[in-house]
């Protein structure tokens, strides 16, 4: 199964990865790493769709990765439009992708 | 009411923190993030300058040394923080993530740094077309590689060196297209990727994006002076990701609701929040420094946060005004070195402007 | 067919780069600096004066080269990876570059990798004399390679054959 995520770097050396927790990403069981962002971690294991827009339902993914432009929004924990790219993976973490701009759990 | 609140931890808001609390300024650091050095860390290159400009070191070293300089001098940090407004009478709203308050600060450094331009063509909403800064974050800071094919567009600094950087990273650029007729960066930085076996195509631009769901392919054509595409000339790649390095520009909200007044300069990114020497800007107490107030580059940006901090302790009354002017001419000495030479020079005169606008102000 | 902006007879006229007569003596820096970028750490690490940049440090490095020994310290602190060394007098046949590489694998003592030319194209193949990584360069390893004498002005990179793990 492939993983984008760089174990080796010539200047930043050996990644130190943190505990390997479990998240569901629209139900399904995922595996992640302590430390990382949600949309990195779903983009290392190819997932880079992380919504649809409201009217045309076009994919968007991460776009500027520092948290600015909000193209990576997705729903975390029923709450809808996290940037996913500057929020932390969580243990046991509900990540649904987005549809239009989502809805809160009621 | 607080001392001085810098809102921003990159390599301008550290300096301005470390610079003020040098002199026993109580400083307050303020960044959303979770950890401070903004932009810092994902620069693993060397940077240019002299001794004085840290010449030679990788970016990320100076973050780090930078962040022990001011866990040294007591800086207090605040992470994981945003600052939302800022109102009359250096007011700042703030939102951690427990709760929300508004809190008061003799002084204010925007230090909020830039964001990366867009550039429209058919395909670039697809997920697949990021930023430059956006894949060098995924590399060098999430340690994900964004992609194993790539198409970069522009080549300013930013479009080189993250080309490179993909390269030690593992990936293949497969081209590097400027609508220019040459390359706008550094050609020792063209220099590398092209030993490395990029091609570099000036006169070049993207057609567009393709895939479904996602980028899995992108076309290239060559243009004429007028920057038309020669039809004929479409070359279709196949790439995994389409990077986007066409400049930055200032992240100045925070300025813009304080009341402070602007110039406008494309080069230096677009609207630029008018400032002094000491990098005060026409709300008195509201202070800016590196890319809000002009895109420029990190070793710029280090010697404007120091300014800023020194004026700070100067106008605290915790140094003397002359101890105060040896300092910062040494850093007015520094940004002058910086800003030498043919691609330096343009940003003197364009930051020379704003002082006499600033100035003309002023005076009335 | 792309027309070529990194050759040889480019660089060869900026005063980093040395002269065919002191080339062929011996070792000797080639700085391939050629923009007034204000920089100046190869001035400043350089034990024997060979260097000069000077004020204001946008000036193009000066080879001074009767006092450059090649001793290649010059090479990883060099921002833009712009400074090689080149011995023209190694054995009668080759002659050796070594060049600052930052990518993984390093090669090894003794393997053989193809060499490139500026523009990333296969010269012809060389063989690795010596790799040099220690913890002073920060990870911006030396090579140095052996290369039939008559591509010493035009290799400037390596590619390793063996195929990445």
């Amino acid at each position: 199964m492939k993983d984008l995520r760089i174990k080796k770097h010539p200047i930043l050396g050996e990644a130190k990865f943190g505990k390997k927790i479990t998240i569901f990403v629209d139900g399904k069981k995922f595996s992640a790493y302590e430390g990382e962002m949600i949309a990195s971690a779903l983009y290392a294991k190819g997932i880079r769709k992380l919504r649809a827009t409201s009217k045309f339902k076009e994919p968007r993914g991460i776009f500027c990765a520092i948290g600015r432009c909000t193209d990576c929004v997705m729903t975390v924990n029923g709450v809808p439009n996290i940037r996913t790219c500057i929020t932390p993976v969580q243990s046991g973490m509900r990540v649904k992708t987005q549809k239009g701009l989502g809805k809160w759990k009621k | 009411m607080e001392e001085v609140m810098v809102v921003g931890g990159g390599p301008a808001g550290l300096c301005a923190a470390i610079e003020s609390a040098r002199y026993g300024v109580k400083v307050i650091l303020i960044d959303e993030n979770d950890m401070p050095g903004g932009q810092l860390f994902k620069q693993i290159h060397r940077f240019f300058g002299s001794a004085q400009h840290r010449a030679g070191i990788r970016g990320y070293d100076i973050g780090n040394s930078l962040l022990s300089e001011s866990e040294k001098l007591g800086v207090r940090v605040l992470l994981n923080t945003v600052v939302w407004g800022i109102f009359q009478d250096n007011f700042l709203g703030i939102k951690t993530e427990k709760e929300t308050k508004i809190l008061q600060a003799k002084k204010i450094v925007v230090g909020t740094g830039a964001l990366e331009n867009p550039l429209a063509f058919p395909g670039w909403t697809l997920p697949g077309v990021m930023g430059a800064g956006a894949a060098q974050t995924m590399m060098n800071i999430q340690r994900v590689l964004p992609g194993k094919r790539i198409l970069m567009i522009g080549s300013g600094n930013v479009g080189l060196i993250v080309s490179y950087q993909l390269l030690q990273a593992g990936a293949k650029v497969v081209a590097l297209v400027e609508a220019l007729p040459k390359i706008s960066g550094y050609l020792v930085h063209a220099a590398k990727i092209s030993r490395a076996g990029v091609q570099i195509l000036t006169s070049h631009t993207i057609v567009k994006a393709d895939g479904k769901g996602e980028v899995k392919k992108a076309v290239i054509a060559k243009i004429d002076e007028n920057f038309k595409m020669i039809k004929g000339t479409e070359k279709e790649i196949k790439v995994d990701l389409v990077c986007i390095a066409v400049g930055l520009r200032p992240l100045d909200e925070l300025c813009w609701m304080a009341g402070c007044q602007f110039t406008y300069i494309p080069s230096l990114g677009g609207f630029i929040p008018l400032h002094s020497r000491d990098m005060e800007t026409t709300v008195s107490g509201i202070y800016v420094a590196g890319d809000v107030s002009g895109i420029e580059e990190a070793s710029t940006a280090i010697e404007e946060g120091k300014l800023a901090g020194i004026a700070i302790a100067e106008s605290l009354g915790y140094i003397s005004k002359k101890e105060a002017e040896e300092k910062k001419e040494l850093s007015w000495e520094s940004l002058r070195e910086l800003r030498l030479g043919s691609f330096g020079e343009g940003r003197q005169k364009t930051k020379d402007l704003i002082l006499k606008q600033y100035n003309s102000l002023h005076k009335m | 067919m792309k027309k070529k902006i990194f050759t040889q007879d480019y660089y060869k006229n900026f005063p980093g780069y040395p002269s065919k007569e002191r080339l062929a003596k011996a070792r000797v820096v080639v700085i391939e600096c050629v923009q007034d970028i204000p920089c100046n750490p190869c001035e400043t690490i350089c034990p024997r004066k060979a260097i000069v940049v000077g004020k204001p440090i946008t000036n193009l490095p000066r080879l001074i080269e009767e006092n450059c020994t090649g001793c290649g310290r010059c090479i990883p602190i060099c921002p833009g990876l712009a400074v090689f060394v080149v011995n023209n007098n190694y054995n009668d046949k080759e002659s050796t570059i070594s060049l600052p590489y930052e990518f993984l694998p390093l090669p090894e003592k003794g393997e053989e990798v193809i060499a490139l030319n500026r523009e990333g194209e296969k010269v012809c193949r060389a063989k690795v004399i010596s790799v040099l990584d220690p913890e002073k360069n920060n990870r911006t390893a030396v090579i140095t390679i052996a290369v039939p004498k008559e591509y010493s002005g035009e290799v400037r990179g390596i590619r390793l054959i063996r195929k990445n793990p």
